[in-house]
């Protein structure tokens, strides 16, 4: 059997919910071990070794917390218009079901980003609240998301709602690079990317060890939370197949 | 194919005529809203001038807005949308037939209209050219982007307000380099920059809307 055939296989294996459904509950509890360590080594790192900004005091910590729920917001977001994209192409149930689950996990972390932001913001620029270009888009992607949550709780048969709502998030996709670089245009008072930057990071080591830790531990609590609510989903939708009922008399 | 896109145009202007207070509401609600402005504000000249592109611009988004639940609705409910769909035309090809007669019914008397706001609200003649400009560029952009949202809520009972949560962040761009042009005009400098985003914004969504107006349509009629 070559490498095509194999990933195939694979593939199709994993777009059985019964497959899924048993393989997550495996893996789960690791997911989620690993989350805890990396969680409390990256929280460890940013609040007690990571040093004093000279700038910024002790305040500046809680980008150990802001800047992954601000990655993690656009992540969530691109994985819902994939997975909402191949559940339009190939009709893949699971597909529709990860793009859904992850709507609201994907609401939580830009409304973390958010509100983390405008705390940090209360020192910093003696204000909760600026209308600079990166907090607005910020703001935005969270009205993205709701539209998402309201358009599928308003349609009542799933399957169709998960459609319409993959359609919507990938129109959101390529509205997302407008609306920023519109924004960006129209006020600027964020600091600049500055781990992202080409040339080397103008953030020191120490730092970035732990944000990039707590950045992981963050994927790993995304897809931990991501896979108990598609696990929930999958017993939802499938409660009266055989495999449900099965599962129902054993425990 | 062709024939087909100007039949549906003569059809749904022809239809706009003969219920012309369709064409009326929208318009009373653009004219209504923005006199409510200088009621609520106090008759200042100055902070008039300074805010009227923002006021008749946010106005006219949410006209627009309340505008497309006309543009599907009743193709919807008689069935002539799904005879458009077994059509061996692209559906894709033909929404923008849809969307051109609903923006030359909704969009074009807005514009028309806008001259005598802009005296309401003590616009110079330089800015009102502008506004008229912006509006020439934006409004056909909300129109396609609007009609994603209505192609996905067309077959709900209460779309009204899913549909403005699901397009007001879209709009955000248009609202944007449409206010910033009006803000360089009334400062004096130029606004070429943002007019060229605000036609490419507008290419980009004659490019790709269609496509995804008819595939949201598609599921709508499931």
């Amino acid at each position: 059997m070559n490498i095509t055939q194999s990933i195939t296989r694979l593939y199709h294996q994993f777009a059985s919910p019964p497959y899924f459904y048993r393989i997550s509950g495996l893996w789960l509890p690791y997911i989620m071990g690993l989350f805890i360590l990396l969680f409390a080594a990256g929280l460890y790192g940013g609040l007690v070794t990571a040093p004093t900004d000279y700038e910024q005091g002790e305040a500046y910590r809680i980008i150990f917390v802001h800047v992954p729920a601000a990655w993690m917001s656009l992540f969530i977001y691109m994985v819902m218009a994939i997975s909402g994209a191949i559940g339009l192409i190939w009709r893949m149930k699971l597909a529709e079901i990860v793009m859904i689950c992850s709507a609201p996990i994907g609401a939580s972390f830009t409304f973390l980003a958010l509100a983390t932001g405008s705390i940090w913001g209360k020192p910093m620029w003696n204000t909760w609240w600026v209308w600079d270009a990166r907090l607005t888009s910020e703001l935005l992607l969270l009205f993205l998301y709701l539209g998402v949550m309201a358009l599928y709780n308003a349609i009542e048969d799933k399957r169709t709602a998960a459609r319409a709502v993959a359609i919507l998030a990938i129109v959101g996709v390529v509205n997302i690079p407008v609306i920023h670089y519109s924004v960006e245009w129209w006020n600027t008072l964020h600091q600049g990317p500055t781990v992202t930057k080409f040339d080397k990071p103008s953030i020191h080591l120490s730092m970035l060890i732990p944000l990039l830790i707590m950045a992981v531990a963050f994927k790993l609590f995304y897809i931990g939370n991501l896979f108990m609510r598609v696990r929930t989903e999958i017993l939802v939708r499938e409660q009266k197949s055989k495999w449900v009922k099965e599962l129902a008399e054993e425990s | 194919m062709f024939n087909a896109w100007s039949q549906i145009i003569k059809r749904d202007l022809l239809i706009a005529f003969r219920r012309r207070s369709e064409i009326i509401h929208p318009l009373i609600f653009f004219v209504m809203v923005i006199s409510l402005f200088p009621l609520a504000i106090g008759d200042d000249k100055v902070l008039l001038q300074k805010i009227a592109p923002a006021i008749i611009w946010v106005t006219a988004l949410l006209a627009t807005m309340l505008s497309l639940d006309n543009l599907f609705r009743s193709d919807f409910e008689d069935g002539s949308l799904e005879q458009m769909t077994l059509l061996k035309v692209p559906l894709s090809f033909l929404v923008t037939a849809k969307i051109t007669a609903h923006w030359l019914i909704t969009g074009l008397p807005l514009i028309l209209i806008t001259p005598l706001l802009a005296v309401l609200l003590y616009l110079s003649a330089e800015t009102t050219g502008m506004l008229l400009l912006t509006l020439l560029l934006g409004t056909p952009t909300l129109s396609l982007i609007g009609a994603v949202g209505i192609a996905l809520t067309v077959a709900l009972r209460q779309g009204g307000v899913i549909l403005s949560l699901l397009i007001l962040p879209l709009y955000i761009p248009v609202l944007i380099f449409a206010t910033l042009a009006l803000q360089n005009t009334v400062q004096g400098f130029s606004a070429e920059a943002q007019l060229a985003m605000m036609l490419a914004i507008l290419i980009l969504a004659i490019t790709l809307a269609p496509f995804a107006i008819a595939a949201a349509l598609k599921v709508s009629l499931n």
